[in-house]
C-alpha cells in the first residue's frame, strides 16, 4: 500500500512538470517559432505610450530576455521554495509555494486561484449530485424496460442533450429562465455556502441544472450499455436462480456490476470539471477557475494561465486516485488481484 | 467500450438478412459493405441524420447561391432596419426582423442578415470539423496501429501518452495556444491562418479517442490466423501493417471519424464562441453566439447559430451511431 501511494506520488509530480513544461511552451516557445521577440512579447504588459527602453526594461524584469529553461527554473524554484519578485519599484517576497505574480494586475496568483476554486467546486458538486442520479436512474430505466417507448425517448433526449453546445443551453436558459420569468437567480449571482447555504443553492440551481443536463445524457446512455450487458451475466442468472426478488437482483447485483466501469469516467470527469468548468462559467459569468484561466489567456497573463492548468492537472491526478481507492471497494475482484 | 468492432457479421446480424431474399428467389452473395448498407437502410433515424448532413454539405458548397436568393451578402449591414431612434438597437419589427427578406431576422446594431450569416458559418464549421477529424484520424489510427502491432516499450509510451491526454483540461490548453499565436505566421495571415491553426489544434487534442480504439482493434487482430499466414510466408512488418491490419480497421475508422466529427464542430463553436477561433467579421456559429450574448434578454439572436449547432451535431450523432450499429451489430 505505501509502495503504491509513493508510486502514486511521483507519477502525479511527473504528470504535473510535463503540465508545466507545455504550458511554458506554449506561452514560450510559440510564439517565439512563430516570430516574436522578448520586446515584442512585453509590449503587452506595459502602457501604449511606452518607449522602447522601458518595452525592454520590462521583458527583463519578467524574464522574457532568459533562456526558456532559466525561466522555468525560476518558476519552479517559486514553487517548491519561493522567490523574490521585482515589481518595479519594490522587491516582494513571495513563499513557497509561489505561482508568482500576475503580469497584468501584479497580484498573487495562490490566492485568488484558492478563491475561485470555492465557485468551481460549488458549481460541479451540485452538478454531479442531479447529473448521477438522474443519468443512472434514467440509463436503468431505460435497460430494464429496453426497446420500449420510454427506453427510445429517453435515449433520443440523451442524443439531444450530448449534442447541445453547453454555452448556448445556459445562454437560453439564463434569457429565459432569469430575464424572462425571474424564477432563477440571474447570471454571475453567487453567495458563498458558508454565508447562507439556501442563497448558495438558489443561485446555483441554473448552472447545475444546465451543466447537469450535458452530462446526465451521457451517464444515461452509459448504464444503460452497461446494465444491458451484465444482466445478461451469469451470475445475475444465479442470483435470479436462486429466488431473489427481481428488484435486489437488480440493484445489489445488476447496478454493482454497470456501475464500476462508470466510477472511472466519473472520477475523470469531476477531476476535469473543477479545474475549470471553462464554458459553463463564461455562460453564466460565474467568477470559477475557468473564466480565471479564459481571462488569463485573453490578456497573455502567464502566471495565471499556469496557476490554472496546474491546479486542473492535479484535481484530475486527486479524482483518479480517490477513484481507484473506492474501486477496491465497490469491487471485490479487483481488491483479490 | 472495449468490445472489438467486428466487420465479419455474426449470428442473428447476418440471420435476419437472409430472411429479406423472397422465396424461390436465388440467394445471392453480398459482400460486407452491401450488408452493412443494407441495415442501414433500415435504420430511418440514422438515414434522416445522413440526408441531413449531406443537405448541410450542399448548403456550405452552394452558400452564395443560396444566399443570392435567399437573404443578402453576410457582411451587409441594414441600419435603415435597425431602430437607432428608441436606443435600444434592436431590430425593428417582430421576432427580432424577421421576415420574407431576412428569413431569420437581423443582427441587433449593424443588422446583418442572420440566415446568410448562419449559411456561411456552416463552411466554417464543416470544414474545420472535417480537416480536424482527418487529422486526429491520421495520428490516432498511425500511432494506435503501432503500439498495438508493436507492442512492448512502444505501445506503453504511446499508451501513456494517450492516458496523458485523455486526462489534461484540454480546453485551457487549446484556447492558450490559439490565443498565443500572432495574426501573422509561416507566410499566412488572416482567417487563413485561424483556420488552419484551428485544424491542427483541434485534431492534435482529440488524437487519443481514436488512437485507443484503434489500438484495441489492432491488438485483437495481430493474432488472428491470416496475420500469422502473412507473416510465416515471410511478410514485412510494414507490408502486414498495411496490407493485411488496414483494410481491417477501415470499419472503427469510419465509425469513429463520423463520431468525432459532432465533437469537433462543439470544440470549434467553443474555441470561436471564447474569442479565440475566427475572427469577425467572417461568420462562424460560435462566434455569432459570442456577439448575442451581450443581448442575452433578447434570446432571438443567440437561438439561431446555436440550433444550427445543435442540429448538425446531432445529425452526425445520429448517423454515427446508426453507421455502427450497422458496421457491428453485436454493439446494441
Amino acid at each position: 500500500m505505501v509502495a503504491y501511494l509513493i508510486r502514486r506520488l511521483l507519477a502525479t509530480i511527473g504528470l504535473l512538470f510535463v503540465v508545466s513544461v507545455i504550458t511554458f511552451s506554449i506561452f514560450f516557445l510559440v510564439p517565439k517559432w512563430a516570430g516574436a521577440t522578448p520586446d515584442s512579447m512585453a509590449t503587452r504588459y506595459v502602457g501604449r505610450t511606452a518607449t522602447a527602453d522601458v518595452v525592454h526594461q520590462t521583458a527583463v524584469r519578467l524574464g522574457f530576455t532568459d533562456p526558456f529553461y532559466v525561466q522555468y527554473a525560476d518558476w519552479a524554484k517559486g514553487l517548491v521554495a519561493g522567490r523574490d519578485f521585482d515589481m518595479g519599484t519594490s522587491i516582494e517576497h513571495c513563499p513557497a509555494p509561489c505561482l508568482g505574480y500576475s503580469f497584468i494586475t501584479a497580484q498573487p496568483v495562490l490566492p485568488d486561484l484558492l478563491d475561485r476554486f470555492t465557485v468551481t467546486f460549488s458549481l460541479a458538486i451540485g452538478a454531479a449530485v442531479i447529473w448521477v442520479t438522474a443519468g443512472i436512474s434514467i440509463g436503468v430505466l431505460s435497460a430494464l424496460k429496453r426497446g420500449s417507448l420510454v427506453d427510445r425517448f429517453s435515449m433520443v433526449i440523451a442524443l439531444a442533450g450530448v449534442s447541445m453546445p453547453i454555452f448556448w443551453t445556459g445562454l437560453i436558459a439564463l434569457s429565459f429562465f432569469s430575464y424572462r420569468w425571474g424564477i432563477t437567480a440571474v447570471g454571475g449571482a453567487y453567495t458563498p455556502f458558508t454565508q447562507n447555504p439556501a442563497l448558495w443553492a438558489w443561485d446555483l440551481m441554473l448552472p447545475w441544472v444546465t451543466l447537469a443536463l450535458l452530462f446526465s445524457a451521457q451517464y444515461a446512455r452509459l448504464t444503460r450499455a452497461g446494465m444491458l450487458e451484465t444482466m445478461n451475466e451469469d451470475y445475475i442468472r444465479t442470483a435470479r436462480a436462486k429466488g431473489l426478488r427481481e428488484r435486489t437482483v437488480v440493484t445489489k447485483h445488476g447496478l454493482r456490476g454497470a456501475l464500476t466501469p462508470l466510477l472511472t469516467i466519473f472520477g475523470l470527469d469531476f477531476g476535469l470539471l473543477i479545474g475549470g468548468a471553462v464554458l459553463t462559467e463564461s455562460a453564466f459569468g460565474l467568477n470559477g477557475l475557468g473564466k480565471y484561466a479564459v481571462d488569463g489567456i485573453r490578456a497573455n497573463d502567464l502566471p495565471k494561465i499556469l496557476g490554472v492548468t496546474l491546479f486542473a492537472a492535479l484535481f484530475v491526478v486527486i479524482a483518479n486516485l480517490i477513484v481507484d481507492l473506492l474501486y477496491a471497494v465497490v469491487d471485490p475482484r479487483v481488491r483479490t488481484k | 467500450m472495449s468490445t472489438p468492432l467486428e466487420v465479419e457479421p455474426s449470428g442473428a446480424g447476418a440471420a435476419t438478412d437472409h430472411d429479406l431474399v423472397a422465396p424461390g428467389q436465388a440467394i445471392e452473395g453480398r459482400s460486407l459493405g452491401q450488408i452493412a448498407w443494407r441495415r442501414l437502410k433500415r435504420d430511418k433515424i440514422a438515414m434522416a441524420g445522413g440526408c441531413f448532413v449531406i443537405l448541410l454539405v450542399l448548403v456550405a458548397i452552394f452558400a452564395p447561391v443560396i444566399v443570392k436568393y435567399l437573404g443578402s451578402p453576410p457582411d451587409q449591414f441594414h441600419q435603415d432596419l435597425i431602430d437607432t431612434k428608441g436606443g435600444t438597437l434592436l431590430p425593428l419589427g417582430k421576432f427580432g426582423g424577421m421576415s420574407w427578406d431576412h428569413l431569420m431576422g437581423l443582427e441587433p446594431q449593424n443588422g446583418r442578415d442572420i440566415f446568410s450569416r448562419v449559411v456561411y458559418g456552416a463552411r466554417i464549421s464543416l470544414l474545420i470539423a472535417i480537416l480536424a477529424t482527418a487529422v486526429s484520424v491520421f495520428i490516432g489510427t498511425t500511432l494506435g496501429a503501432v503500439a498495438g502491432f508493436l507492442g512492448g516499450v512502444t505501445d506503453a509510451i504511446i499508451s501513456r501518452l494517450m492516458d496523458m491526454f485523455l486526462a489534461f483540461p484540454l480546453l485551457v490548453f487549446a484556447l492558450a495556444l490559439a490565443g498565443v499565436f500572432p495574426d501573422e505566421a509561416f507566410g499566412l495571415s488572416g482567417n487563413g491562418l485561424r483556420i488552419s491553426l484551428l485544424v491542427f489544434i483541434i485534431g492534435f487534442f482529440n488524437w487519443p479517442y481514436i488512437g485507443r480504439i484503434i489500438r484495441g482493434q489492432t491488438l485483437s487482430l495481430r493474432h488472428r490466423e491470416f496475420v500469422d499466414a502473412a507473416r510465416s510466408l515471410g511478410a514485412k512488418r510494414g507490408y502486414i501493417m498495411f496490407t493485411e491490419l488496414l483494410p481491417n480497421l477501415v470499419a472503427p475508422i469510419l465509425v469513429y471519424s463520423t463520431l468525432l466529427i459532432p465533437t469537433n464542430i462543439l470544440f470549434e463553436a467553443a474555441l470561436s464562441f471564447l474569442g479565440v477561433g475566427i475572427r469577425p467579421p467572417t461568420p462562424s456559429w460560435g462566434g455569432m453566439l459570442s456577439d448575442a450574448v451581450v443581448y442575452y434578454t433578447v434570446p432571438h439572436f443567440m437561438l439561431w447559430p446555436g440550433l444550427a449547432i445543435f442540429a448538425t451535431v446531432l445529425a452526425f450523432n445520429l448517423f454515427g451511431d446508426g453507421l455502427r450499429d450497422a458496421l457491428d451489430p453485436r454493439a446494441r
